[in-house]
C-alpha cells in the first residue's frame, strides 16, 4: 500500500455508519470508470455487508482523504488499497465488540449481511449497532488481515454499477444539471484563439446585453457573460465574441508538428529502469537491423459534455461543485490564483461527462469562480460550449517516438527507443513559479495575466514521455532517450496512458520487424523475448486467438486482410494486456477493425464487469486515436471544433470484444482503464502492416494516410 | 412572447420560454427535465435526443415553436413507455453506460428503434445508433443491451 494520504489516517476517515449504511469516504473521484463500484465491493467484502448497504460519497475537501490527482489506474491501487486495510481494522475491532456481545471467542464470529453472528447458536448482532462502540482515535493498520473473499472471477456476484439505474432514466446528476434557487448561468465570451487578447467590446453589443438583464463579468481580456434565462445567455455571448475586437497578435504558430519537434529546443535525458536521468544518452544504434518511427498528432480528450462548474461566493466561502480530478491541488492553485486562503475555498466533485485524463474540467472551475466573485451571494452555473471544449482544452501533445534495434542468432541483442514531444503537465499543480495558476486557461487571459507554464521534464518513474518507453522484453543494451519539447504552439497536459500508448504501438511494430527478420512467428519472438511468467502467461493466452482462422473479406469487396498483435505491462509495473486484432483494409485505404481479443491480469479481480468495462473502453478509445483523431489549427486557431471536424469513434466502427481475465487472488489489485490502450492500438497497427505490407509513419491511420504511404514506397 | 404550449410526457406545458428557444433549453432551463444533455449543440452527438411522435428526433437546435401539436417524450417517460421500460432494464442488465452522459439519448433511440422494428439485426441497431456518441467505449454494451430488450419482447411489462 502507498502511504496514507492526508485526512486518511483513521478509520473513521474512511468509513462511517449512518443508520444500517456503511458510508465509505474516499479521495478519488468516479469519472464513469466505476472506482465507486469496486470500492463499494471491496468495504463489503471485508465487512460482509450487502452491497447495498455500502454507498461512496463524492469527496468535497476539507472531509474526504487527500488523494491528489484521479489519474494513472491508480485509484485502485492507492484508494482501493488504502480503504481496504481501512475496512480490515475496523473488521478486527468489530470481531472484538462481537465476541463480547456474544460472549464467544473473537475467532469464532462470522460476519455476514450486516450481522455478527454465532454460527454455534445463530444468535446475532447488527454491525451498525457494534460500530458506535469502535474507538474514534482508531488508527488504520495497513498490515490489518485482510478478509479477501475466496471467490475469484466466476464466484464475484454481478451487481449493476453505481448510478446506473439512474443513468437509464436521465435521473443521474451532472454538475450540467443543478439547478439551484437564485442561480445565473454563465459562459465565456472566447478569442478566436488562446494568444488573442482582447482591445475592446463592441459598445453596440454591451448595451443590447444589459439591457437584456444579463450581467458582463471582465477581468482583462477574460469576459463572461451571466444571467437568465441559459439560451438568452447563450445567444448574448455569441453576440460579444463575434462583434468584439481581438489583438489576434502573431496567430498561432503554423506548420507541421512533426518538423517542429525536429528543429524547436528540446531538453534530452536519458532515461534508466524508468527513471530519467540527467546525462548525455549514448550515441543511436550503429547499423540497426530494424528502425520504426511512429508520430502521433495532437489529440484531445474530446469529452461528450463540455466542461461546467457552479460556483458562489458569500463574502467569506467561494463553494465551488465541479468534476475535476484533483480538487486539492485543485483548491490550493485557485487560492494562489486569487490571493486567498485556501480555508476560504470549498471544492466538491460532481460527475461530469467522461472526461479521460485533464480536460477543460479545472479551467471551467476557474472561470466559474472568477464570475462568481463578481456576482456575490448568487449561484452561477457556467457551462463551456461544444467549440470551446473543441478549441481550448488542454490536448495530447504532438509526439515522436523512435525505435531501432538489432538482431543476433535471432535475438534481440540492442534496442534504442526515443521519444520526443511536449509536456504532459499541464494539471493546475501548484509549484515555483506560479506553476499552478499558470496551467489555468483563464490567467493568461486576465488583467494581471500570467506566461503560459513552459513545462518541465517530468523525472518521475514511468511519468509522462517515458511511460513504457522500456520494453518488457530481453533485448540486450537499451538506449532510451527522452526530449521534451517545450514550445510547441499548443497547450497540452494528460491524457489517458500520456506517452505510454505510443511508446507501446512504436515498441510492437518493432518487434513484428525483428520477427521477420529472425523468420519467426510474432507471437512465438515474444514469448522468446519474455522471461518473466507473469509476462508469458499473459502472451500464452492469446495463443488461441492468434492461430484461430481470419474472416475473409466479404466476396466482391475489394480489401485485404491482417491479424496483429500487442503486449505492454502498463508502467511497466501495473496491469498486464495483451491484444489480437483483426483488420481489413480496403483498395480506398479505409481500416475497419472487425474482431478484438483481449487477455489482462490486473492483480486480483474485484469487479469483474467494472474490469471488463475498463478493458473495452481503453481498446475502443485507442482504436479511435490510431485511426481517426487530429487536432488541425492555423494562424487563426484551431480548426477541429467539432465533432464533423474533429471525429471520434461511432457504433460503425466497432469491433467485437472477447476478454480472457487472468485472476491473480494472491497479488494486489491494479486498475485497468489505462492499461489495454497500448497494446490494443499496437495490434491494429500490426495488423495493417499485415495487412497490407506497408505501415504508416503518422497516426491517424486515415485513407489519406494510408494512400500516402503508399504512394511514397 | 406568445401562447406556446407543447405536449410533453403526456401533459400539455405552457411555454414561456420564446419560442425560438431550442426545444433542448426549453425542456432542461425552463421546465428541469435535465436527463437530455447538451453534448455539441450542433445535431452531431446524439445526447440530446428526445421521442417526438415516436421518432428519435434531435433537440438541441430546432425551436420549440416547431413541435408545437406534437407528442414528445422525454427520458424521464421511458419508465412508462412499454418498449422504453424495457430497453432501460436491458441497459441497467448489460451494465451499458461508463460515465452516462450519452446514456439518455441512447435509450431514446433504442425505443424508437425498437418500438418501429422489434427484432433489428446488428446492422439496423448500428445504423440506428451511429448518430449517438459515447467516447467511453460502451458502444459493445450498448448493442447487447439493444438486443437483450428486442429478445425480451413479449415478456411481461
Amino acid at each position: 500500500m502507498k502511504d496514507l494520504p492526508e485526512h486518511g489516517s483513521l478509520v473513521g476517515d474512511w468509513l462511517a455508519m449512518e443508520g444500517s449504511r456503511l458510508v465509505v469516504a474516499t479521495g478519488k473521484v468516479d469519472l464513469g470508470q466505476r472506482i465507486s463500484t469496486a470500492l463499494r465491493r471491496i468495504a463489503a467484502g471485508e465487512l460482509g455487508l450487502p452491497l447495498e448497504a455500502v454507498e461512496v460519497r463524492a469527496p468535497v475537501t476539507g472531509t474526504a482523504p487527500d488523494e491528489g490527482i484521479t489519474s494513472g489506474s491508480n485509484s485502485i491501487i492507492q484508494s482501493g488499497a488504502s480503504l481496504r486495510a481501512a475496512a480490515a481494522t475496523a473488521r478486527g475491532a468489530l470481531l472484538e465488540l462481537a465476541a463480547d456481545a456474544l460472549a464467544i471467542a473473537p475467532g469464532s464470529v462470522r460476519l455476514r449481511d450486516g450481522l455478527a453472528v454465532d454460527p454455534q447458536s445463530n444468535r446475532s448482532v447488527a454491525l451498525a449497532d457494534l460500530w458506535p462502540d469502535l474507538p474514534g482515535d482508531l488508527v488504520l493498520d495497513p498490515s490489518a488481515p485482510l478478509h479477501i473473499p475466496p471467490a475469484g472471477i466466476t464466484e464475484a456476484p454481478p451487481a449493476p454499477p453505481s448510478g446506473m439505474a439512474d443513468m437509464v432514466r436521465g435521473a443521474h446528476r451532472y454538475v450540467h444539471d443543478l439547478r439551484l434557487e437564485g442561480m445565473l448561468h454563465a459562459r465565456v465570451v472566447r478569442p478566436p484563439h488562446d494568444r488573442a487578447r482582447l482591445i475592446a467590446l463592441d459598445p453596440d453589443s454591451v448595451t443590447r446585453t444589459e439591457a437584456e438583464g444579463l450581467r458582463i463579468v471582465q477581468d482583462g481580456s477574460f469576459i463572461a457573460v451571466a444571467g437568465t434565462p441559459e439560451w438568452q445567455v447563450i445567444r448574448a455571448t455569441r453576440r460579444l465574441a463575434s462583434t468584439a475586437d481581438w489583438d489576434t497578435g502573431d496567430g498561432l504558430p503554423e506548420g507541421d508538428p512533426v518538423a517542429m519537434l525536429d528543429t524547436l529546443t528540446r531538453i534530452t535525458l536519458s532515461v534508466r529502469d524508468g527513471l530519467p536521468v540527467r546525462e548525455t544518452p549514448a550515441t543511436p544504434l550503429d547499423a540497426p537491423d530494424v528502425t520504426v518511427t511512429m508520430h502521433r498528432p495532437y489529440q484531445m480528450h474530446a469529452a461528450l459534455g463540455p466542461s461546467a462548474a457552479l460556483a458562489v461566493w458569500d463574502g467569506a466561502l467561494l463553494d465551488i461543485t465541479c468534476h475535476s480530478q484533483g480538487i486539492y491541488p485543485l483548491r490550493k492553485t485557485m487560492a494562489e490564483a486569487l490571493g486567498m486562503a485556501e480555508t476560504a475555498i470549498r471544492i466538491a466533485h460532481m460527475p461530469g461527462s467522461g472526461c479521460y485524463g485533464h480536460n477543460g474540467a479545472d479551467d471551467a472551475a476557474f472561470d466559474a469562480a472568477l464570475v462568481a466573485l463578481a456576482i456575490k451571494d448568487r449561484p452561477v452555473l457556467l457551462k463551456w460550449t461544444r467549440e470551446e471544449e473543441h478549441a481550448f482544452e488542454p490536448y495530447f501533445p504532438a509526439t515522436t517516438v523512435t525505435v531501432s534495434a538489432r538482431l543476433e542468432k535471432g535475438r534481440i541483442a540492442a534496442w534504442s527507443a526515443e521519444a520526443t514531444g511536449d509536456t504532459h503537465r499541464g494539471r493546475p499543480r501548484p509549484g515555483a513559479h506560479k506553476a499552478g495558476p499558470k496551467r489555468l486557461l483563464a490567467s493568461r487571459f486576465r488583467e494581471d495575466a500570467l506566461a503560459p507554464y513552459i513545462g518541465e521534464p517530468n523525472m518521475n518513474r514511468e511519468g509522462g514521455l517515458h511511460r513504457n518507453l522500456e520494453p518488457p522484453y530481453a533485448v540486450g543494451p537499451r538506449r532510451l532517450v527522452k526530449n521534451l519539447v517545450p514550445s510547441m504552439p499548443l497547450r497540452t497536459s494528460a491524457l489517458r496512458t500520456l506517452g505510454a500508448t505510443l511508446n507501446v504501438v512504436a515498441a510492437e511494430q518493432a518487434m513484428d520487424l525483428l520477427a521477420e527478420s529472425a523468420g519467426a512467428d510474432p507471437l512465438a519472438f515474444r514469448r522468446a523475448h519474455l522471461d518473466d511468467p507473469d509476462h508469458a502467461r499473459v502472451v500464452a493466452a492469446l495463443g488461441e486467438a492468434w492461430t484461430a482462422p481470419m474472416v475473409a473479406p466479404e466476396a466482391g469487396a475489394e480489401a485485404v486482410v491482417g491479424r496483429g498483435v500487442g503486449y505492454a505491462r502498463y508502467k511497466n509495473a501495473a496491469a498486464r494486456v495483451g491484444a489480437v486484432a483483426d483488420v481489413s483494409v480496403s483498395a480506398e485505404g479505409e481500416i475497419a477493425v472487425s474482431r478484438l481479443f483481449m487477455a489482462a491480469d490486473a492483480g486480483r479481480v474485484v469487479d469483474p464487469d467494472g474490469l471488463r468495462a475498463q478493458l473495452e473502453g481503453g481498446a475502443l478509445q485507442a482504436l479511435s486515436w490510431l485511426l481517426i483523431e487530429e487536432v488541425r489549427w492555423d494562424r487563426d486557431g484551431i480548426l477541429t471544433r467539432d465533432w464533423d471536424s474533429y471525429p471520434v469513434l461511432r457504433f460503425d466502427q466497432v469491433p467485437e470484444i472477447a476478454i480472457k481475465l487472468i485472476d491473480r487472488p494472491d497479488t494486489p489489485s491494479l486498475g485497468a482503464g489505462e492499461a489495454a490502450c497500448g497494446p490494443v492500438a499496437a495490434a491494429i497497427a500490426g495488423a495493417v502492416r499485415a495487412a497490407v505490407g506497408f505501415l504508416p509513419s503518422r497516426m491517424p491511420f486515415t485513407p489519406e494516410v494510408m494512400r500516402d504511404t503508399a504512394m511514397a514506397l | 412572447m406568445g401562447g406556446l404550449s407543447l405536449s410533453i410526457n403526456g401533459k400539455t406545458r405552457a411555454i414561456a420560454s420564446d419560442p425560438d428557444t431550442p426545444l433542448l433549453f426549453v425542456l432542461r432551463d425552463e421546465l428541469g427535465l435535465t436527463g437530455a444533455k447538451l453534448g455539441c449543440g450542433l445535431q452531431q452527438c446524439g445526447a440530446c435526443a428526445v421521442l417526438v411522435d415516436g421518432q428519435a428526433e434531435l433537440s438541441c437546435m430546432t425551436p420549440a415553436h416547431a413541435f408545437a401539436g406534437r407528442e414528445i417524450l422525454t427520458v424521464e417517460a421511458m419508465a412508462e413507455h412499454p418498449v422504453g421500460r424495457r430497453v432501460q432494464a436491458a441497459f441497467v442488465d448489460e451494465a451499458a453506460a461508463q460515465c452516462g452522459y450519452c446514456t439518455p439519448g441512447l435509450v431514446v433511440a433504442a425505443t424508437a428503434l425498437l418500438s418501429r422494428t422489434p427484432s433489428p439485426d446488428r446492422a439496423a441497431t448500428v445504423e440506428a445508433l451511429t448518430p449517438h456518441l459515447c467516447r467511453c467505449g460502451s458502444h459493445p454494451r450498448v448493442l447487447r443491451a439493444v438486443a437483450r430488450a428486442a429478445g425480451a419482447e413479449g415478456a411481461a411489462p
